[in-house]
């Protein structure tokens, strides 16, 4: 029997993910999404991209639809795996624009991926609503391709933010002076690290440990070993997600005595609580909801009812934020892409983070920054312009 | 010192998902691109023992081993045997189960991500703070070290003492000749395939009590079974052994006395220096 047609099937229809290609129908509105759900940001992508997508798309018919000229149209949703590669990324959005002739298609995962799939949203005239992309190349790209539009904020913004809040607690009296400073070798540590050195030269820090490690070390304690030596008073890591874990667990066991400790992506993640419990209480991370507010309550209650997890308390929020802003332009002006873009840079939205409206570089100037554990849940602590900042609390050892 | 127990401990770590693919290409000669989805299975069913029944993974694996030596064996038997039946070459067959395994990785990739999503699966199992000679290691890595002491001790002893672990090693060395002496090589490829594949699914289990681990990292996994099984010579596993506690101690003395961000650049020239030095690897014997 020969095997070999049947293995190469197989494959092809694993690799292909999702992928269903759809005949076009008029009646519905039909949305592209593409993100990784395989490859190194998949995990980032299923806790914070795809269940807002599903869930958003779910509200919506079951509500009926959007309401187009006056005529309810349902969502049709076509989704695709990129692999965290950018070249799929790009095949996608180009098939999603030209063989399944989507009417919107949704900004893609991650700032290199986004950044990768720009030139062809731009070139089939698409607005790009992205979210998890986080850079301050916001003007020259927004020069660059008008119809994109930023949501989470900058680089320099996370990292002064951070800087900001150690300096507070240092003027309060709470922390020395020492700082271990440690990146992710990738673009967004790289850039992160830094964006944040001049800032802490600048506020005074004395840098005592700066190092930078690859993506997808798999010891880190030679890492978390060399900052205890410097005997920091706060540490921070521009990390990704595995190392964010790897660097907290190994902080843990070294019982790293530090007034403050940061991590980067995945801090929010309802997992990182969930591994850690008490010993998370007192972690700095990037980002922050205010999760008092109602409307983020209703929001990750719907989310949990629908999707089994619980959303993260940063990016998942400004993600349904990006789609409720799409569908609010759509039920204003239609299916005209360019009048959505320009309904997009004049309007103020009503979103589930508060009002949302693009600044002149097409910015949503108001964004969460810095935010920490507090008894189990993520709040935000510093924020351009929302409301609901609590205040920073001590890390107070690693129980 | 520190440096060096450091270093051991990620050695062992290394051992544990290098050995079994040893075992499979030094034996079974399949070159299994499959063998990090196997690690990340073995991880999956630790951590969903742990977090829904609160079973330690170090009773896991008892579970894990049978499972993932059948689950090897079969695939073995239906999948990679046709394709050793009409090898012609040795070269041939290396090139079909690249292909064979490359596509199952894909597969294994597809599968979990239905059967668990692709969400990171992260748990706490023995972080705690052990002492040794003056500094702390997590209990994890240790506890995890230990069973990869004992499994390439026991995998050693069953090579070197025991009949089936003769003949093995006969056919690691010379398949064609060892028919000649009346040894059931299709059964014991099978076997070793299978061996293989659930010490790596057991080396999964453990290694899933420290790493953060999702349904896509395996391959990041099989690169580095493929560097430390090539380094170590082919079908023996003392040689990965020794090239899994050498990659390790060079990588912790990297990072600790130069800069972290140098150790795949360190680990990369250890691979280089030992393949322009020894190609047949530390303790690989030359190709006849």
């Amino acid at each position: 029997m020969n095997r070999r047609p049947f293995l190469k099937l197989v494959s092809a229809l694993t690799l292909a993910g999702t992928l269903t290609a759809t005949a076009a129908s008029a009646d519905t509105i039909r949305i592209g999404a593409v993100a990784p759900k395989t490859g190194g940001l998949a995990g980032g992508a299923t806790v914070t991209q795809w269940p807002s997508i599903y869930l958003w798309v779910d509200q919506v018919n079951a509500a009926g639809g959007l309401t187009v000229d006056g005529e309810q149209m349902m969502i049709e949703l076509i989704e695709y795996d990129d692999q965290t590669n950018p070249g799929e990324t790009i095949k996608a959005v180009q098939r999603l624009a030209t063989q399944d002739e989507a009417h919107f298609i949704i900004a893609p995962y991650g700032t290199g991926l986004n950044l990768a799939a720009a030139p062809l949203f731009d070139r089939y005239g698409y607005p790009q609503i992205a979210v998890s992309a986080i850079t301050d190349q916001q003007p020259e790209l927004s020069d660059k391709f008008p119809n994109m539009f930023f949501t989470l904020g900058t680089t320099t913004a996370l990292a002064a933010d951070l800087v900001g809040v150690l300096t507070d607690m240092r003027e309060a009296g709470d922390l020395g002076n020492r700082v271990a400073m440690v990146n992710v070798a990738d673009a967004f540590g790289i850039e992160l690290a830094t964006a944040a050195k001049p800032l802490f030269l600048e506020a005074g820090f004395e840098l005592v440990y700066e190092t930078s490690y690859p993506l997808g070390t798999q010891d880190l304690s030679p890492v978390i070993k060399g900052a205890a030596a410097a005997e920091p008073d706060a540490f921070v890591a521009w990390s990704y997600p595995p190392d964010t874990f790897g660097l907290t667990e190994q902080a843990m066991i070294e019982d790293i005595d530090v007034q403050a400790f940061y991590t980067a992506v995945a801090t929010p993640f309802p997992s990182y609580g969930g591994r850690f419990g008490a010993a998370a209480d007192g972690v700095l991370g990037a980002g922050g909801v205010n999760p008092d507010s109602p409307a983020f309550q209703e929001y990750a209650k719907a989310h949990m009812e629908l999707t089994g997890a619980a959303p993260d308390y940063w990016a998942s929020a400004t993600t349904y934020a990006s789609l409720e802003i799409l569908a609010q332009s759509i039920e204003a002006v239609g299916l005209d892409r360019e009048a959505v873009s320009d309904h997009l840079r004049e309007t103020t939205f009503e979103t589930v983070l508060g009002p949302i409206a693009f600044d002149e570089n097409n910015s949503n100037p108001a964004f969460w920054t810095v935010g920490q554990w507090q008894d189990g849940v993520f709040v935000g602590v510093a924020s351009r312009d929302r409301d609901g900042t609590a205040p920073v609390i001590l890390k107070d050892g690693w129980k | 010192m520190d440096i060096l127990i450091t270093g051991i401990l990620l050695g062992g770590t290394y051992a544990l998902i290098a050995i079994g693919l040893n075992l499979q290409y030094g034996v079974a000669r399949i070159m299994n691109l499959a063998n990090g989805e196997i690690l990340v299975a073995g991880g999956y069913l630790a951590f969903i023992a742990y977090v829904s029944l609160q079973l330690s993974p170090l009773l896991t694996i008892f579970l894990v081993a049978p499972l993932a030596f059948a689950l090897n064996w079969l695939i073995y038997r239906v999948m990679l045997q046709p394709l050793v039946n009409r090898a012609k070459t040795r070269g041939q067959l290396e090139t079909d189960s690249i292909l064979a395994t490359f596509g199952m990785s894909f597969i294994g990739v597809g599968l979990m991500l239905g059967f668990f999503g692709g969400d990171y699966f992260s748990y706490s199992f023995m972080a705690v703070p052990l002492q040794l000679l003056g500094s702390t290691y997590g209990a994890n890595r240790v506890i995890a070290f230990c069973m990869a002491v004992l499994i390439c001790g026991a995998l050693y002893l069953w090579l070197n003492r025991s009949r089936a672990g003769l003949s093995i090693r006969a056919i690691a060395t010379a398949p064609a000749s060892a028919r000649l002496v009346g040894i059931d090589v299709k059964r014991l490829s099978a076997l070793a395939f299978a061996l293989g594949g659930a010490v790596t699914a057991v080396g999964g289990a453990l290694i899933s009590t420290y790493l953060t681990l999702d349904a896509s990292t395996g391959v990041v996994f099989t690169l580095k079974a493929l560097i430390i099984v090539i380094m170590g010579g082919v079908g023996d596993v003392r040689g990965t052994i020794v090239a899994a506690l050498l990659l390790g101690i060079v990588e912790t003395a990297v990072a600790s006395l130069l800069d972290p961000g140098l150790t795949l650049a360190a680990a990369y020239i250890l691979f280089l220096g030992i393949l322009l030095f020894r190609p047949q690897g530390l303790f690989g014997k030359t190709t006849t």
